[in-house]
């Protein structure tokens, strides 16, 4: 009978780790940057969802669109309203895997990070490289890519054209804690 | 015995329960508590000539020209209007996203106008929604044109009078917002003994977009009890808005000639219907004073 009991606390304890293998963090940092000769463009969202699964490497990001801050309060809104139709696209997700999770160093590393990119609607396979910093008490993944604006089918009225880039830099930093 | 082998059973496969719960389901549920305030429910902080609940965010100076053109069936000597121009200059800044100062000048009876508004409320949706967007304003206006012989000039409170309103509005949806605007002025003087000092009037507005920088506006007030000394009618307006970046234009078909609460709700004379409506348009164009972070 005691033996019984021994296995179901083991089973317990077992549990309690397996726990442990999602990372989660809900307030990720994500930031756009346009460069244009008349204008630079920078937005930076600080409320990015992300959760990662230590034992698959899976990652999964949400961000809201309307969580993007602009250092123009209208800018911000025509971002919303004209630009990423917010009201019908409220969210960019990315779905995708950390390439040889398991096998990266403790402290520091790089490796690639692939996935589908979701914004305004419209899918981009995305693969850029990523610096990972695994700790007892967390994981932080930070990086950048570039992504068009047209693969997104995001219409820029020929007025402002030579105000937006062509070409997005994307910055991201997510510092996940242990999940529950 | 029994108990303890379920138990264990549950507890072993409880995990992997949890390992195949979907990355996504997860971010689901931990968004799942957010609440949004509803934004642009109107382009501008105009519907047409009257206000709209929109409040500029901090930091943020808005320069306004507005012209009336004359009455459209003056004929063509007068060019349909066009040769007589009421103009009103304005600046707003707002201190914060809930409080606007602003400051006026029209050239229709030199009057200045200096009105405060306070976003008292907005519209939400998510896990604490909320219908109505809720904005105070309140105005004051001094008339300094010299229509009077100099024995009766008026003394400076004589000149003033001051205007109400609590602009309540709803975004439908994406391309209907609608607005209605509970009113009322004071005139410290009034054209005949027998007229009211005190004024009520019910505005109706709504927003139509029919693109995503274009939409068509109308803009109607109600007034309860006008002067009686003069043939006053309800101001009516109808309007398209045209949002580019920074700017906003308005083209204006209505039959009031001023621009200020006390002139368009008290004191139109126009019959709109009988093609006494006069052309206008108002530009505004928002700058970025302070960044907002």
């Amino acid at each position: 009978m005691k033996k019984i009991h021994l296995i179901v606390f083991a089973l317990l304890f077992y549990h309690g780790i397996n726990a442990q293998d999602k990372f989660l963090t809900k307030e990720g940092y994500v930031s756009f940057f346009s460069h244009s000769l008349v204008e630079d463009i920078k937005a930076d969202n600080n409320q990015v969802l992300s959760v990662i699964d230590t034992v698959t490497g899976k990652i999964a990001i949400q961000m809201l669109m309307r969580s993007f801050m602009f250092k123009k309060a209208l800018m911000q809104e025509h971002f919303n309203e004209n630009y990423v139709e917010s009201y019908k696209y409220p969210k960019a997700t990315f779905s995708g895997e950390i390439i040889n999770f398991s096998d990266l160093n403790e402290e520091n590393d790089e490796t690639e990070i692939i996935g589908t990119l979701t914004v305004h609607g419209e899918e981009k396979e995305i693969r850029t490289k990523v610096n990972v910093e695994i700790r007892e008490d967390g994981i932080r993944l930070k990086g950048d890519f570039n992504v068009d604006v047209a693969d997104f089918k995001i219409k820029i009225p020929s007025i402002v054209a030579n105000n937006i880039a062509k070409t997005i830099k994307v910055t991201f930093e997510l510092d996940h804690k242990p999940y529950k | 015995m029994k108990k303890y082998v379920l138990l264990s059973t549950f507890i072993l496969i409880m995990p992997i329960c949890l390992v195949s719960q979907d990355l996504e389901a997860i971010l689901e549920e931990e968004s799942s508590d957010t609440t949004l305030v509803v934004a642009s429910t109107f382009n501008g902080t105009r519907l047409l000539n009257g206000h709209s609940v929109e409040t500029r965010k901090t930091g943020v100076l808005e320069f306004l020209i507005s012209h009336r053109f004359g009455r459209v069936n003056s004929g063509f000597d007068q060019l349909f209007g066009l040769d007589e121009s009421n103009i009103r200059f304005g600046f707003e800044y707002a201190f914060n996203d809930n409080v606007t100062l602003a400051l006026g000048r029209s050239s229709f009876e030199k009057t200045f106008d200096g009105y405060v508004k306070y976003r008292l409320l907005y519209q939400r949706t998510g896990v604490k929604p909320f219908p109505l967007s809720i904005t105070l304003f309140g105005s004051a206006t001094e008339k300094t044109i010299k229509d009077y012989l100099p024995e009766n000039k008026p003394t400076f409170s004589e000149r003033l009078s001051y205007t109400g309103q609590v602009l309540i509005a709803s975004k439908i949806n994406q391309n209907l917002s609608l607005q209605v605007m509970p009113t009322f002025v004071h005139f410290n003087t009034v054209p005949e003994s027998n007229d009211p000092h005190d004024m009520v009037a019910l505005g109706l507005g709504t927003r139509i977009k029919i693109s995503k920088r274009v939409s068509i506006n109308a803009e109607y007030y109600y007034n309860l009890n006008p002067f009686e000394s003069i043939d006053v009618k309800n101001s009516i307006a109808f309007g398209v808005d045209i949002e580019t970046g920074g700017h906003i234009f308005q083209i204006i078909l209505g039959n009031s000639v001023s621009m200020i609460e006390k002139g368009f709700i008290a004191e139109t004379t126009g019959s709109f219907f009988k093609g006494d409506i006069h052309f206008g348009f108002n530009i505004s164009r928002a700058f970025q004073i302070k960044k907002t972070k």
